[in-house]
């Protein structure tokens, strides 16, 4: 088995609110390995967003362990080595949001590059090596993200991720604000990158048919816990939380040989309860169709069904 | 930044910034009042009038084309005055802004950046304690306390006008924190510094330089005021808020004493409120 | 063609007047929709959708945008030279849209039933009507049923920031419902809804559809959610119409090389990776490509594509599509 690289145990982040605790992320374990893809999918509110921020320190977590290569990285960006953030890098869901709107792109690629101390002339050498590996033209230098595409501001997010040549990258959605044909070429380069810059990733989306294509391994959450984490092939092929089910079968597909994939028509009913107001016993039972008494008592344990598939679900665990 | 792009940037917001003629006409009686003033010893009638000078000849005579505003009851030229006038109210407000600006944005920046810690409770508890004595009371009072001149008035507005400065630049700096492109900083390990000046700042100038136009003429008004009760600037300065109360004595008779001077005061006012509205177009979206 | 055509666009064109210069956005469109039709409209960011189903409600705003030319008639009448009134009646009675944004779509500071009521009450002035308080109520109590709301009584006195995207969504369905007799239109009704609530609420709108024999233009960049829903479906490029089809011929056998680059630029559920995208990008709508304007991206262009845009050329049953690979046939 190959090397882990981000290993989190027991994690949970709550926030305090005027409505109460949000349980945003609560009590979660995963492992992330060397040179994969670890998919992150589930619904709005889920926490996923939640889990990558904390992660890359941005939150605090309020109990439970993060570990990068061994080491513990359970606190919060400030108090982080500078090393470390040279390792770890992250791409944003919104690339209008994540340029500056009044710095150059050659500005906002060369920051990561200046905080680590790179010389001045060396850094704009390395900027144009970036432009070239998202293929965009050298003359972006002096613009403005205002003045370029959707798309071209997502590569340009992504070469500044990869300017100090980390060896881990969150994509929080990474092409979920851009259309299809686009989409397919900035996940092509991700890939790319992976491969030939040894990187591992933390890919997280809401769109499963392109999870399917880009993820080693999938971990679905549902109200900031994981219900069924499993290698890709297996989890696509054999689904076994009623969630994962019901997922699965609302995505709209276009073609017949997709429909076929998809498990038999789970109706999809009810809506995501709020985070302050989590049912008892096991999250999902309002909105499954195979709950029983227990599921309203107890919270299901993480169960692994066969290697490296974990199903947190009653029907499973007798 | 190549000259090429800085050219097309500088066409694009005139553009944005002349949709609107109004905003033309304010940006037109702001520079005539700004060559005015620098040039006032040119372009009125009689310079000399415009301190201490008497002439009973000619005192108190109405508007005319020797004398287009008439003069006061030392025999002084109304317009000269005026002219004069807008010197001391530009300097007024420039050095007013100039001074209360800069801490005011710098405690706005930082206390919405730190938002929600006691840094943050510690500085918006003081602007809001500045905030919540109305202006004009607050500025009676350092004016009453101090000698009354137009340094003092200065300084009397200049305490109260920063906290404005700090609330405003707090709301935006506090929700451009939330931006991805502020977190993304923070993940490369960026200083608080670089975050601040780099990535925030650049993006509350628009809102900053919006509010500075549209408070010159607002700061003018306060001078103004202050120096109508006799609290700001002292005769024989010629000052619009003086004019206006000196002459003040001899309405209705003699009406034109208080009403040219107060006529430019709103002049005044009403030219940097348009080009203000025409800097906010010019800076919104881009 | 079957029955009459609630809406005919015959080569219509919109320009839009900006700093920049003029944009020629709509580039030719037709489009037309048959009474009780289900017709989808699929294509990419920025390649006009939106400003071409606005046009029909002449709801775009103008300026920037200007009509140039062609004619846009709905229910056999010509949008374009409506007056004023008579518009206000059209979007009265006749029409109504669904946005993509359900937060935006409603008003924050009235509760959802006053939003709902006036719509009914309007409709009612329109058609001619008189009518009550409680027969608003009755009516929207009713509304909210059909679009599966529990608890209607309750939500009527709530506002829009209490209730979730999902039923914003539907409360906006409902205000859609309440007017649109003849033409419901739907910009991207589900886009910004989680998957298990896109379905919901998909479902929901073609039962509705269904039932009433309303037309409906369902506007999607996902392209697996129209296939569920619609009749017939038109695939738009940069600001025309590139083909169009009944759904089953389109998804299975899609002609235009720009549908195919698309579909096949959709991940598969099916795994196997993503195939490269189209090549090039949209095109700058201030100096447009002439001829047809995917011929930069297009592997297949000829010299005359760069020359004139191709026609709608007529291609088994119903099937047409804008493409000089297809007109010898």
């Amino acid at each position: 088995m190959s090397k882990e690289i981000v290993v989190v145990k027991d994690l949970k982040k709550w926030f305090d609110t005027d409505e109460g605790i949000v349980r945003a992320v609560d009590d979660i374990s995963f492992t992330i390995n060397e040179g994969e893809t670890f998919g992150l999918v589930g619904e709005s509110g889920s926490g996923k967003s939640t889990t990558a921020y904390t992660l890359m320190g941005i939150y605090t977590p309020t109990a439970g362990e993060i570990s990068y290569k061994g080491m513990d990285i359970s606190m919060g960006i400030k108090q982080r080595p500078l090393s470390l953030k040279k390792e770890m890098q992250m791409v944003f869901q919104d690339p209008g949001s994540s340029l500056n709107p009044k710095r150059s792109i050659e500005q906002i690629i060369e920051l990561p590059l200046q905080v680590h101390g790179i010389a001045k002339d060396e850094r704009r050498k390395r900027v144009i090596e970036l432009l070239q590996m998202v293929e965009l033209p050298e003359d972006y230098l002096d613009r403005q993200p205002t003045k370029i595409g959707g798309g071209e501001k997502q590569m340009v997010a992504i070469a500044r991720a990869l300017a100090t040549n980390p060896t881990f990258v969150t994509l929080d959605e990474p092409t979920s604000a851009l259309d299809v044909s686009m989409q397919a070429k900035i996940i092509n380069k991700l890939i790319e990158f992976q491969e030939t810059l040894d990187l591992s990733y933390l890919f997280i989306t809401h769109n499963l048919s392109l999870m399917r294509n880009v993820a080693t391994r999938v971990g679905i959450m549902y109200l900031g816990k994981l219900c069924e984490v499993a290698p890709t092939g297996t989890f696509f092929s054999k689904p076994l939380h009623p969630y994962t089910k019901m997922l699965l079968s609302s995505i709209p597909v276009i073609t017949r040989e997709e429909e076929a994939v998809k498990p038999d028509k789970v109706v999809s009913m009810g809506e995501i309860p709020s985070p302050v107001n989590v049912p008892s016993g096991c999250y999902f039972h309002p909105r499954c169709n195979e709950c029983t008494e227990r599921c309203k008592r107890e919270d299901p344990p993480m169960v692994e069904v066969e290697p490296g598939h974990f199903v947190k679900c009653h029907t499973l665990s007798e | 930044m190549n000259t090429e792009l800085m050219k097309e940037r500088w066409r694009r917001n005139w553009y944005k910034f002349s949709r609107n003629p109004l905003s033309i006409l304010g940006l037109a009686v702001v520079l005539a009042i700004i060559l005015i003033a620098i040039f006032a010893d040119f372009f009125a009638p009689y310079p000399e009038h415009a301190f201490v000078f008497v002439d009973f000849k000619n005192a108190k005579r109405p508007p005319c084309w020797q004398y287009l505003c008439g003069t006061d009851m030392a025999g002084r030229d109304i317009l000269s005055r005026i002219f004069f006038g807008f010197r001391y109210s530009l300097v007024m407000a420039v050095s007013v802004l100039s001074v209360a600006t800069p801490p005011g944005v710098l405690l706005g920046l930082v206390a919405g950046y730190m938002r929600d810690t006691w840094v943050d409770i510690a500085i918006m508890r003081v602007a809001d304690v500045f905030l919540s004595v109305p202006s004009m009371v607050l500025a009676l009072a350092v004016c009453s306390m101090l000698e009354p001149t137009l340094y003092n008035a200065m300084l009397a507005v200049t305490v109260m006008w920063w906290p404005w400065y700090t609330r405003l630049v707090y709301g935006a700096a506090s929700s451009i924190k939330n931006e991805y492109f502020v977190q993304a900083a923070e993940v490369t390990g960026a200083s608080t510094f670089h975050i601040l000046f780099g990535e925030i700042f650049p993006n509350c100038l628009s809102t900053i330089f919006t509010k500075m136009t549209l408070d010159v003429g607002w700061v003018i008004l306060i001078g103004s005021t202050l120096s109508f009760v006799g609290l700001g600037a002292q005769p024989p300065t010629p000052d619009l808020g003086t004019m206006v109360s000196d002459g003040s004595k001899y309405i209705p008779a003699q009406w034109w004493i208080s009403l040219f001077p107060a006529l430019f005061i709103v002049v005044i006012i009403l030219g940097f409120n348009l080009l203000g509205d025409g800097v906010r177009d010019m800076l919104a979206g881009d | 063609m079957m029955s009459e055509m609630i809406v005919d666009i015959r080569d219509l064109y919109v320009n839009f007047n900006i700093y920049e210069g003029v944009t020629r956005v709509l580039n030719g469109v037709n489009f037309r929709v048959a009474k009780g039709e289900k017709v989808g409209l699929i294509g990419e960011a920025g390649c006009g959708k939106t400003t071409t189903v606005k046009s029909i409600m002449k709801i775009l705003q103008m300026p920037p945008a200007e009509v140039m030319g062609g004619e846009i008639y709905l229910e056999g009448l010509d949008v374009l030279k409506m007056s004023q009134r008579d518009l206000q009646m059209m979007r009265r009675k006749t029409v109504s849209m669904i946005f993509q944004d359900p937060t935006a779509a409603l008003n924050p500071v009235f509760k959802v039933g006053d939003q709902i009521g006036d719509i009914i009450k309007y409709n009612q002035l329109a058609l001619g009507n008189k009518i009550s308080k409680e027969e608003i109520h009755e009516k929207t109590v009713q509304v909210l049923k059909e679009v599966q709301m529990p608890d209607p009584e309750r939500l009527m006195n709530s506002y829009p920031i209490q209730l979730s995207g999902g039923m914003r969504q539907r409360i906006s369905i409902a205000m859609a419902l309440v007017s649109a007799t003849n033409l419901l239109i739907a910009d991207e009704p589900g886009t910004n809804l989680d998957v298990t609530i896109q379905d919901q609420v998909l479902r929901l709108l073609g039962d509705l559809v269904e039932d009433r024999g309303t037309s409906i233009i369902l506007i999607s960049h996902a392209l697996g959610a129209v296939k569920g829903l619609v009749d017939r479906v038109y695939v738009m490029y940069a600001g025309s119409m590139v083909e169009a089809a009944n759904t089953e011929d389109l998804f299975s056998d899609p002609l235009h090389p720009y549908t195919k680059a698309l579909f096949k630029a959709v991940p598969k559920l099916t795994g196997g990776g993503i195939p490269m995208g189209i090549p090039g990008r949209i095109p700058n709508y201030l100096s447009p490509p002439t001829g047809c304007r995917f011929n930069p991206r297009c592997s297949h262009a000829k010299p005359e594509c760069r020359e004139n845009a191709p026609p709608f050329y007529q291609v088994g049953d119903g099937h047409e599509v804008a493409c000089y690979l297809y007109g010898g046939q």
